[in-house]
């Protein structure tokens, strides 16, 4: 156990091995319906995490992962369409869509970072919202490759045949957003404990002081983006292949503040709390839905509140927790975990 | 022990009772049995609908004038003695939402079917979900040529007359009617405009359509378009648009003082829903030619409208009786058609066989294409012109093919409705 203490390489591996189990044990219990969303789940939580790193951590607001997570969805549809065109399939190329995809957007992140750099609180916010609507709408202008507004299909191999020819799609589905999400949280967990991690942290709380530590401000903020899009990259691959299918509709500037809400809930700058983020993005419409279900409205009402009902419920969610817990919920769960610990004597 | 040891032995314990359990289920090698969402009494038939959303105007009237239907054929007995139980989903236009609500009532609701799942990029990503899972798939609200695939995607059906089948038609009255005029092409920037193009081209010529321009719903701004349109000496034009588009176009181009032949597609030229949007511009509308399949809701002459208004007015009135309303009923009289031909023994293959059989009349003047290698709807139109206030039929019904063959008169005639409003098998 002490070398678990004493290393935090060593300790992260371990958790993320035991939260691999965990979850797949997890994956052969649930419904093919559940794991899918536990599936989107782990694909918003790459997003939202590399966010909360960002904002949380870093103090750069953006407006405009929802655009970001558009470049890498855009990029795996390309790159799955193309080599299946090709003639290259199987599940061996998946990989290597991602991972085109988080590099495509890395790209893309290294260019707005170095904007970002040079812009404070509004004007950065401003930059970053250009970017939610200029991307979804170079999909139309350059209808050729992206197809405009329909989008495009993803094209996605089914699960291997050694896994059974009756293997539900959807448990493979959560098999690959699941790995990708650990993976995130790995690489990110050892980053915020990392060097890097402590210099977000100083530009983040004040710049001249990082800056007479020997900090490289500007270096440190794009390195910031440029992680942040990576993982948002990610998130957005992952979509695509879960929608089979892209199409600007899906990456529009309300998923930007979403994700921007998500983590602001679940706790800003806590990778804990962009799992709280992610979690609600998935079971707040659902659950909303579901308590319709419930109440018998006429069906006019019903109609109305179908699917706007979710985006007020997390309005006001949004409402409640800045005013009782601005820490979102992971800093709630801390408070609890503090109160109770002070209840009970220690051993 | 430390708060680590505490938390690692916890998680430890938990994933032990997690393999103690997931050692009992096997359902990898396991075929599914049973036909889900049927019961002796009830069919569970779900769909995915813009209820909100950039295309809710209109479309969010469809599935309740369905519902409305149906609560009709449940009142009276229902269908084999099982009453449809039609759950309709908000997908608000957006293709990743429409996966998560199709899973939902396919993996979750278990519904039988999906009926009259509405869009083109939309229902797109989850033809091979449904494929898998060997849902029926029957006549999706759009006439994308997607629809007809029977090798690849053997459940799905359409419904529409496709946009091809729609721009040989619309083209084939443009060249008796209109020779010698300069005729141009205003589209939305997907299938919908792509296939429609293709149609008015395979009557025309290649070469015959002067200017080509075209949008998307995103931007409405369409005065580039229209004045490149009144630059090329357009004399007549085939819109392949959303009404709203329809409306923006016409007032644009009145706005410049260009006054072309509006030859316009049957999704974009439903006259109550223009008139609405135009409001005092609706003098706009006068002369327009538009094609439609199913019978007008103003004409209150034709038994079916008829029919379907007095459902309405009993199970729905709180809703326009429009263009959207008929569709809606259209589809769930087509649907409960394809039921009774199932039979009793209700299977989701039986229900394929049933629709493939074909053979289905009903209120549409065009027929049906359904086979066992044709898997799209309707194969045709009949126009219809806007004079006053009204919009009517006029001239024979015409049929044709996706591809290049010719357009031909329809002959034959609707039936008239059923005495109690519900077709037998």
């Amino acid at each position: 156990m002490s070398i678990l203490r004493n290393s935090t390489l060593l300790r992260h591996l371990a958790l993320t091995l035991l939260a691999g189990v965990v979850l797949y044990l997890l994956t052969l219990q649930l419904e093919p319906f559940r794991n899918f969303q536990l599936a989107t789940v782990a694909a918003y939580l790459c997003a939202t995490a590399g966010l909360t790193v960002l904002v949380g951590l870093n103090g750069q607001l953006s407006l405009g992962h929802g655009a970001l997570m558009a470049v890498g969805a855009y990029t795996v549809a390309l790159s799955q369409n193309r080599l299946s065109d090709a003639g290259v399939t199987g599940n061996q190329v998946l990989p290597l869509s991602l991972a085109l995809g988080v590099l495509v957007t890395m790209a893309a992140g290294a260019v707005i970072g170095l904007a970002a750099a040079r812009l404070r609180g509004p004007y950065l916010a401003g930059v970053t919202l250009a970017v939610a609507i200029a991307v979804p709408a170079a999909t139309v202008t350059f209808d050729e490759v992206f197809n405009s507004e329909q989008g495009l299909p993803v094209y996605v191999e089914p699960p291997p045949l050694s896994l059974g020819l009756y293997f539900p799609n959807e448990r493979w589905q959560a098999w690959i957003a699941l790995a990708g999400a650990l993976l995130t949280m790995l690489l990110l967990a050892n980053l915020v404990r990392s060097r890097i991690g402590r210099n977000l942290r100083a530009v983040r709380d004040d710049e001249v002081a990082a800056r007479l530590a020997g900090i490289h401000l500007a270096r440190t903020q794009v390195l910031a983006f440029v992680v942040s899009a990576a993982c948002a990259g990610l998130g957005g691959g992952l979509m695509a292949l879960l929608a089979q299918s892209v199409s600007p509709g899906a990456f529009s500037l309300t998923l930007s503040l979403f994700l921007l809400m998500a983590v602001v809930i679940g706790g800003l700058g806590s990778l804990s709390g962009a799992v709280w983020g992610a979690l609600l993005l998935v079971a707040l419409p659902d659950l909303t839905h579901d308590t319709t279900d419930w109440v018998t409205l006429s069906p006019e009402v019903a109609q109305r509140l179908e699917g706007n009902l979710p985006l007020a419920v997390f309005g006001l969610t949004l409402i409640v927790v800045m005013i009782a817990a601005p820490g979102g919920v992971q800093g709630l769960l801390r408070r609890l975990g503090a109160l109770v610990r002070r209840r009970v004597p220690t051993r | 022990m430390n708060a680590l040891t505490r938390r690692g032995v916890a998680l430890a314990a938990a994933a032990a009772l997690l393999t103690a359990v997931a050692a009992c289920s096997d359902d990898a090698n396991t075929p599914p049995a049973e036909v889900p969402g049927v019961s002796a009494t009830e069919i569970l038939v779900g769909s995915h609908m813009p209820l909100t959303g950039p295309a809710a105007a209109g479309y969010s009237e469809i599935a309740p004038a369905s519902k409305a239907y149906f609560d009709y054929v449940n009142a009276n007995g229902g269908v084999h003695g099982r009453k449809i139980n039609y759950k309709f989903l908000d997908d608000g236009y957006n293709p990743a939402n429409t996966q998560t609500v199709v899973r939902k009532l396919v993996l979750e609701d278990k519904v039988f079917a999906i009926l009259n799942g509405l869009g083109t990029p939309t229902h797109t990503g989850v033809l091979d979900f449904l494929k898998t899972n060997r849902v029926p798939d029957l006549f999706v609200a759009s006439g994308s040529r997607s629809w007809d695939q029977p090798s690849k995607y053997p459940t799905t059906f359409g419904f529409n007359t496709d946009y091809t089948v729609e721009g040989k038609i619309l083209a084939t009255h443009i060249k008796a009617t209109y020779a010698g005029k300069k005729v141009c092409f205003f589209g939305q920037d997907d299938d919908f405009g792509r296939d429609s193009l293709v149609g008015v081209e395979q009557v025309l010529g290649a070469g015959a359509v002067v200017a080509k321009e075209k949008y998307v719903t995103s931007n409405t701004n369409v005065a580039p378009q229209i004045g490149a349109l009144k630059a090329a000496g357009c004399e007549v034009v085939v819109l392949a648009t959303v009404p709203g588009f329809t409306a923006l176009s016409m007032g644009t181009a009145a706005r410049i003082g260009f006054k072309p032949q509006w030859v316009v597609s049957n999704v974009g030229s439903d006259y109550q829903t223009l008139a609405k949007t135009l409001g005092a511009g609706k003098v706009l509308l006068e002369g327009m030619i538009g094609v439609s399949n199913l019978p007008s809701p103003v004409d209150a002459a034709d038994p079916w409208t008829a029919m379907f208004k007095k459902i309405h007015d009993q199970y729905n009135s709180a809703a326009p009786f429009n263009g959207n309303a008929v569709y809606g009923m259209s589809v769930a009289y087509l649907f409960v058609q394809s039921l009774q031909a199932a039979g009793k023994d209700l299977t989701r293959e039986g229900l394929i066989a049933a629709v493939e059989k074909g053979g289905f009349k009903g209120p549409w003047y065009a027929p049906l294409r359904f086979s066992k290698d044709d898997h799209s709807g309707f194969g045709g139109h009949r126009l219809t012109k806007v004079s006053g206030d009204s919009q009517e039929f006029f001239g024979p019904v015409y049929e044709t093919d996706s591809e290049s063959g010719p357009v031909n008169e329809y002959g034959e005639q609707r039936p008239t409705p059923p005495a109690n409003s519900i077709p037998s098998a």
